[in-house]
């Protein structure tokens, strides 16, 4: 079937719907990532966006019962040069094309997404639309479009629930959680309670975990600003992590800005440097903010890692908690595993913590 | 840490001459790391033994060695230049392997010189079978299993452990002879039984058979400071159990979740840190189509063929990069030269699909084995890229120039469906044409999945393409079918066939409908990054990136995928003429598919366009640049070819006309022109159809030399004694038609030599004169060669002076030919000429100091020669003797005869240069692996004609300390001259293989076998070549060949003679 997407800067890319035949509407943006389509797509992260994949052939390993991100995906549209018909992979269930119309995501097959991705680069990320008709009446309908704000709330739980386990005890705030993030803590044996977003402080430390988790979530960082009072009653109480979303808060939190980024960072190849040690991580990224370096009071924050090439602040340090945050995914899923050990530097920060607080309360006692 | 500055000169080892599973991406990856390691202020000396490449050019490196590649030679060298360092790991396993050597000999330690990069240990980890095998282990990396057995019993009890299939390999036979894939008990016991019997030491090695398992390739690099990349990943279209080199490959990987993905650069990444390789590393995995188990195959520590495809296919320069590591640089230290905004540091996203077919030399080995296995049979490869599967690989296809325009092989139509099922069950060299007719057939997805072990995901583009043919010849005219048919790479003559149009009709409703290709850049990044690579590639898409500049340009065509006859020394010739369409202020565009090579470099040409060069695919780059002109004279045939095509189109062909190519190349004209220059030629004529043929043998009387008109490398061309023999010949290697005349030469036995000249019109340039080792009859490319000539008089020069410049005149000649000539009884006859460039370009213009193609170039831009400096005629004499010897690879291909003949058969050249021409040749011996002793023993099996000629061979042989072996009718003539020469029973007469089992022995040093034309496989000759091959005992089929091997030994020898 003859659909079209079309850009809020009155670009018509015509080419064959497949997913879903709904009209969908929402922010468009890229991802360079060659393999992944099924992690992406089911990214929470994505929530209200209509995602363009550079990589020209998409869906050729199908969707498999592992590699879920979520469940219930809330991406807007998934726009590709050509969707697999056949699948090559032994894991597949099923093709994308069935996938998307499961899920009620549309997506658009036969576009020239270097061009779309030359367009976005150049003029920053913007509405779209995939219509049946690309008339006046589609484009007033984009104009008028509002971006929503609630983001985080449509795809957080509203329900805390568990996700035991036999080792540490950590409290998951959910803004959008990737399950990858549950399989890092699970494999290393952590015993889970993921929260919603909307917990305070005082229920946490009620729980009195022996560390806290900021997951990755969609939108904008300042439109979540409940969680900034949650994480400045817990920093320096408990252990905190924050990923993407979760750092942007950690950074906010402690008196630092966001900007909202011209394309933003969205794929698994972006080098990104330790500053300490000089090591560097192919990191994956799933970001449209980012943290403004000059805004970072250097009493309250370090900034641990930088994007080597734009040097995006992509790592922060507290300089008086034990409290740390990344702008990347070391969960990957899609993309590079060299990060997962700041899982590791996580539960070692906990361990220090509790030997550290072991050893304050024989002092006290 | 920045690039070190304790050492100040480095030796770089090139990879020696080109043979298969060594070809010019050696050329390629040298020239890039010679000019990474000046670009930081090293000093640079290299060693290379072969000259047709742009890496042993004077601009490459502060000094260039064209010696052989041996210790002897590069340890002289080293004392001579005494430098801080040598980089090993860009001139392939033979640079390695020398590297090691010269470690090994002390001479790196006597003389303080540093390997740089990978170091030694960790080379050896990688090569050696048992030391990889226990660092797998210790890093918890899967290998195939495998135990050593020594009987039957426990082949047996090591299969029955892992299960069957198992692969059987007998220690110390070459070539995997005796191996085999068991999948039963009886199987095995079979193929290990055979195989002990095989097996000097009656081993065989008994492997967990992986074959049917996903191959996939990750290139990756590392630098001192442990950071680690991947560069690109590919998955190859034909399962393991095919050499990567022989299988059609895609990159990046296509069929797997990213979870495999990450799993496999886990694994590939550990690998080459643990290995603490610094540069770039190739690592060949296994992974099961369904499971998550995967094994690693085999790791190269080093840049190889498939790294110069993964640097082709990403734009990542790979060897630029490790000579950069290898002085101390680190990756997050080096700018990305693609997009500059990036760093080294940096791993490539591809938003295309790059399809590898290789080239195989079958079409000139038509007895070869063409079964595909674990030995490596392809000289070459061809790249493409589209923005899907079935783009690039029709792209690829059409760039293959096997006669296929499209996914289409006329001689699998009458195929049984029994015979096409076991060509696709074992794979051949054309498995991937099979397996369209299949589809074509109606065979399912499922069948062909099961009998290929290919992944249903490919094979369904295949179908899909079928689908398009089938849509096409529905709907005759229909645009809209045609925009989906160009989208998935269809070639305008493929349509016009469907159609029953011609391609022009195809091509113009394309055109007069806005159906059109754009091109894309490769940038690394997949767009999210601004870059300027002038790096572009076809599809039917939207958005054009490729913008026509202001400047006047200048398209120069390559010569495609290096094969039998057109090797790397037409990209040298393409590669300086875009350097001279530079200088003279002109913007120089290539186009070309071959990813092995310099020219598809992007940094060498202002714009470099990776196509196939087919008329279509020419035409829409000259459709969007308008350039001045085209320039066909230096890509080979490929170029020369479509010079009629492109004129036709109304493309200005820059240079020699149209018309003097055909003048050149048409037997009737050419004959008119000789004959009002009165320049002699062996008596010939074009016959149209086999009676005619014969009845010109009759008229010359024979022998006569024969072949198709329009070739290159001496395609199907034989020298034939009957008519009956021509009437087979006509039978077996041609279809003769009008179309397609073949022209028969009377024979002339005498000395072959041949020029280059250049020529503006007025001045013709000659730079010298190559005079052949080996009498008529063996093709030029096949022989040895010397510069100056030794044996020709003043007068004999002058014919050959006298007849170039006249013939360059009559065919007003712009630009650069090459005329081959006979001298026969003190007269010089004209065979052959090629208005275009040939493969002594390169030796030529190394040992004349005069850069033929750029000068030829010159002149094509109109520039005048006399005003570059140079007169009319044969130019001033160089100093030194200089020989160009032949490389071949017999020891790769079964079932190849190895005599040498009309047809061209090697795959690459060497050089050897010295101040007389015993130590030229032995030079070039020496590169060329024909390594002789000074005493030892000669067999001698030579046809009735060339018995006087072997007795004064062998006299000399006797003279230098060589005893004489023969079979029973050569030993008879040896020993009526009163030759001591022992009798060696010929094969079946005493029952036994006396001969081969000396061959195999090494007892004999030499073996020198003439055959008269007795064509059948089976005979005797053949086997004892076969053997001497395998077991790398040098062997000459020309007397003229082991005479100059013997004038080496004389020259080595002290003469002993008794008072």
């Amino acid at each position: 079937m003859k659909r079209y997407l079309i850009l809020e800067d009155g670009s018509v890319f015509p080419g064959e719907g497949f997913g879903a035949e709904t009209v969908t509407t929402g922010e468009i943006v890229f991802n360079t990532g060659m393999s992944g389509y099924q992690e992406t797509i089911t990214d929470q992260s994505y929530n209200g966006q209509i995602i363009t994949f550079t990589y020209p052939l998409i869906g050729n390993a199908g969707i498999n019962r592992d590699d879920y991100e979520s469940i219930n995906p809330t991406a807007k549209g998934v726009v590709v040069h050509e969707a697999a018909r056949v699948t090559g992979n032994w894991r597949a269930q099923m093709t994308l094309d069935e996938f998307l119309r499961r899920k009620h995501i549309p997506g658009i097959a036969g576009i020239d997404t270097r061009a779309l991705t030359k367009r976005l680069r150049e003029a920053g990320t913007m509405k779209a639309s995939i219509v049946d008709a690309a008339d006046e009446h589609a484009f007033d309908q984009l104009r008028a479009l509002v971006l929503p704000k609630n983001q985080v709330a449509q795809v957080a739980t509203t329900q805390a629930y568990p996700a035991p386990g036999t080792g540490k005890d950590i409290v998951v705030v959910d803004f959008g959680l990737k399950h990858s993030i549950l399989r890092e803590l699970s494999k290393r044996e952590c015993n889970v309670t993921v929260v919603p977003p909307t917990i305070t402080a005082s229920e946490i430390l009620e729980l009195n975990p022996d560390g806290v988790m900021l997951t990755n979530g969609p939108g904008d960082p300042k439109d979540v600003p409940g969680a900034l009072d949650m994480i400045r009653g817990v920093e320096g109480h408990i252990p905190m992590f924050g990923i993407c979303l979760g750092h942007q808060l950690f950074a906010l939190a402690n008196g630092a800005d966001t900007f909202k980024m011209k394309y933003g960072h969205r794929g698994f190849n972006h080098p990104v440097r330790e500053i300490a040690t000089g090591r560097i991580d192919f990191t994956s990224q799933n970001h449209g903010y980012a943290v403004d370096p000059n805004s970072i009071d250097p009493d309250q924050l370090l900034v641990t890692h930088e994007e080597i090439n734009d040097h995006t602040v992509e790592g922060l340090r507290h300089r008086l908690y034990p409290a740390f945050s990344v702008q990347f995914h070391p969960d990957a899923a899609p993309g590079p595993h060299d990060a997962a050990h700041l899982f590791d530097e996580f539960m070692e920060m906990m361990d220090a913590f509790s030997a550290n607080k072991g050893a304050s309360h024989a002092k006290t006692y | 840490m920045p690039k070190r500055t304790d050492i100040h000169k480095i030796l770089v080892i090139g990879s020696g001459p080109i043979i298969i599973g060594q070809a010019a991406e050696f050329d390629y990856s040298g020239t890039q790391a010679c000019l990474a390691l000046r670009e930081e202020g090293y000093e640079v000396v290299l060693v290379n033994s072969n000259p047709a490449t742009i890496m042993t050019d004077k601009e490459i490196a502060d000094k260039v060695y064209i010696e052989p590649l041996t210790t002897e030679f590069v340890s002289q060298i080293l004392r001579k230049e005494l430098p801080d360092a040598i980089l090993p790991t860009i001139g392939g396993q033979i640079g390695l392997n020398l590297a090691m050597a010269l470690a090994n000999s002390g001479i790196l330690d006597e003389l303080h010189i540093e390997l740089l990069g990978t170091k030694l240990s960790a080379i050896d980890q990688a090569e050696d079978r048992e030391l990889f095998k226990n660092l797998m282990q210790k890093l918890h990396q899967p290998i195939p299993e495998s135990a050593i057995a020594h009987n039957f019993d426990e082949a047996k009890a090591f299969a029955e452990k892992i299960g069957y299939p198992v692969i059987i390999r007998p220690a110390f036979t070459m070539g995997g002879t005796g191996g085999g894939i068991a999948k039963t008990e009886d199987e095995l016991r079979t193929i290990t039984e055979n195989g002990l019997n095989l097996s000097p030491v009656t081993q065989v090695l008994v492997e967990r058979s992986i074959a049917g398992f996903k191959e996939i390739e990750f290139e990756v690099m590392r630098d001192a400071a442990d950071n680690a990349i991947v560069v690109c990943n590919m998955e190859n279209f034909d399962p393991v159990g095919i050499h990567t080199g022989d299988s059609v490959v895609f990159a990046p990987v296509q069929t797997l979740t990213d979870k495999e993905v990450q799993m496999l650069r886990d694994a590939s990444l550990k690998i080459i840190r643990a290995l603490k390789i610094e540069g770039g590393c190739n690592v060949q995995l296994a992974l099961d189509p369904n499971s998550f188990k995967y094994y690693v195959i085999e790791v190269n520590p080093r840049v190889s063929r498939s790294s110069a495809l993964a640097s082709k296919a990403t734009g990542y320069p790979i060897a630029k990069m490790a000579a950069k590591i290898a002085v101390g640089l680190h990756l997050d230290e080096i700018k990305n030269p693609i997009t500059d905004a990036t760093y080294a540091e940096f791993e490539p996203m591809l938003d295309y699909v790059v399809a590898k077919i290789p080239r195989f030399p079958f079409d000139k080995f038509e007895h070869g084995d063409r079964t595909l296995g674990t030995q490596m049979k392809a000289t070459g490869e061809v790249m493409a890229i589209g923005r899907n599967i079935e783009e690039s690989l029709l792209k690829a296809v059409r760039g293959l120039e096997v006669g296929a325009i499209h996914l289409e092989l006329a001689a699998a139509k009458p195929l049984s469906d029994q015979a096409l099922t076991d060509l696709i069950v074992t794979p051949t060299d054309m498995r991937l044409f099979y397996l369209a007719e299949a589809l074509r057939r109606g065979f399912t997805l499922g069948e062909l999945a099961e009998l290929s072990h290919i992944n249903i995901f490919f094979l369904d583009k295949i179908k899909h393409i079928i689908e398009l043919e089938d849509d096409l010849k529905a709907h005759p005219g229909d645009l809209e079918v045609l925009r989906t048919a160009k989208r998935n790479g269809f070639a305008d003559q493929e349509v016009a066939k469907l159609w029953g149009q011609t391609m022009d009709e195809v091509r113009d409703l394309r055109r007069a409908n806005q159906l059109t290709p754009v091109y894309k850049m490769v940038d690394t990044c997949a767009g999210e990054f601004a870059s300027t690579t002038p790096y572009f590639y076809s599809t039917y898409e939207t958005e054009n990136e490729s913008q026509k500049s202001g400047r006047k340009s200048v398209l120069v065509l390559g010569s495609g995928p290096i094969r039998i006859g057109q090797g790397v020394e037409f990209d040298y010739a393409t590669v300086h003429s875009v350097k001279a369409i530079q200088k003279a202020g002109y913007e120089a565009i290539i186009m070309n598919s071959n990813p092995e090579t310099v020219s598809t470099d992007f940094s060498i040409s202002d714009k470099l366009y990776f196509e196939p060069l087919t008329i279509e695919d020419v035409l829409n780059v000259i459709d969007l640049e308008q350039p001045l002109g085209v320039i066909v004279q230096f890509g080979g045939q490929t170029a020369i070819n479509l010079a009629a095509p492109l004129a036709a189109h109304g493309v200005k062909i820059l240079g020699t006309s149209l018309d003097d190519l055909d003048a050149a190349e048409d037997r009737d004209r050419f004959d008119e022109i000789i004959t009002k220059l009165n320049i002699p030629q062996p008596v010939g004529d074009t016959a149209t159809d086999k009676a005619g043929a014969i009845a010109i043998g009759e008229k010359i009387g024979y022998p006569v030399l024969v072949r198709p008109s329009y070739v290159l490398g001496g395609r199907a061309m034989e020298i034939v004694h009957s008519s009956a023999e021509l009437a087979d010949y006509i039978d077996r290697a041609v279809s003769v038609s009008n179309d397609h005349p073949v022209l028969i030469d009377q024979y002339l036995v005498g000395k072959e030599c041949e020029v280059d000249a250049i020529c503006d019109g007025e001045t013709v340039v000659i730079p010298g004169i190559m005079e052949h080792i080996e009498r008529a009859g063996v093709h030029s490319g096949d022989s040895m060669a010397v510069y100056p000539p030794q044996d020709f008089s003043q007068a004999i020069q002058g014919q050959i002076e006298r007849y170039t410049i006249d013939l360059a005149h009559a065919l007003h000649c712009i630009g650069i030919m090459n005329i081959q000539f006979i001298v026969h009884d003190d007269q010089v006859y004209v065979i052959e000429v090629n208005p275009r460039a040939s493969r002594t370009v390169p030796f030529l213009s190394k040992v004349t100091d005069i850069s033929m193609a750029q000068l030829a170039t010159q002149a094509i831009l109109g520039l005048k020669l006399k005003d570059l400096g140079f007169e009319n005629g044969l130019q001033p004499l160089r100093d030194g003797v200089h020989v160009k010897a032949p490389v071949f690879s017999f020891s790769k291909l079964n079932d190849v005869d190895s005599t040498l003949g009309p047809e061209m058969k090697s795959t690459g050249e060497v050089m050897g240069s010295d101040s007389t021409l015993e130590k030229a040749l032995y030079k070039a011996f020496e590169a060329s692996h024909t390594h002789l002793p000074a005493h030892g023993i000669a067999l001698f099996t030579v046809a009735d004609p060339d018995k006087p000629e072997a007795v004064a061979l062998a006299k000399r042989f006797r003279e230098v300390g060589y005893q004489i072996d023969a079979t029973a009718g050569t030993a008879e003539a040896l020993r009526a001259a009163g030759i001591r020469t022992k009798v060696i029973a010929k094969l079946g007469e005493s029952g036994e293989d006396a001969i081969l089992d000396a061959i195999s022995d090494r007892k004999l040093q030499l073996v020198i076998n003439t055959t008269s034309q007795d064509k059948a496989t089976t005979s005797d000759g053949y086997r004892i070549r076969q053997a001497a091959i395998m077991h790398g005992v040098p062997l000459m089929t020309s007397l003229d060949t082991a005479r100059a091997i013997v004038q080496v030994l004389e020259s080595r020898a002290f003469t002993t003679k008794p008072l």
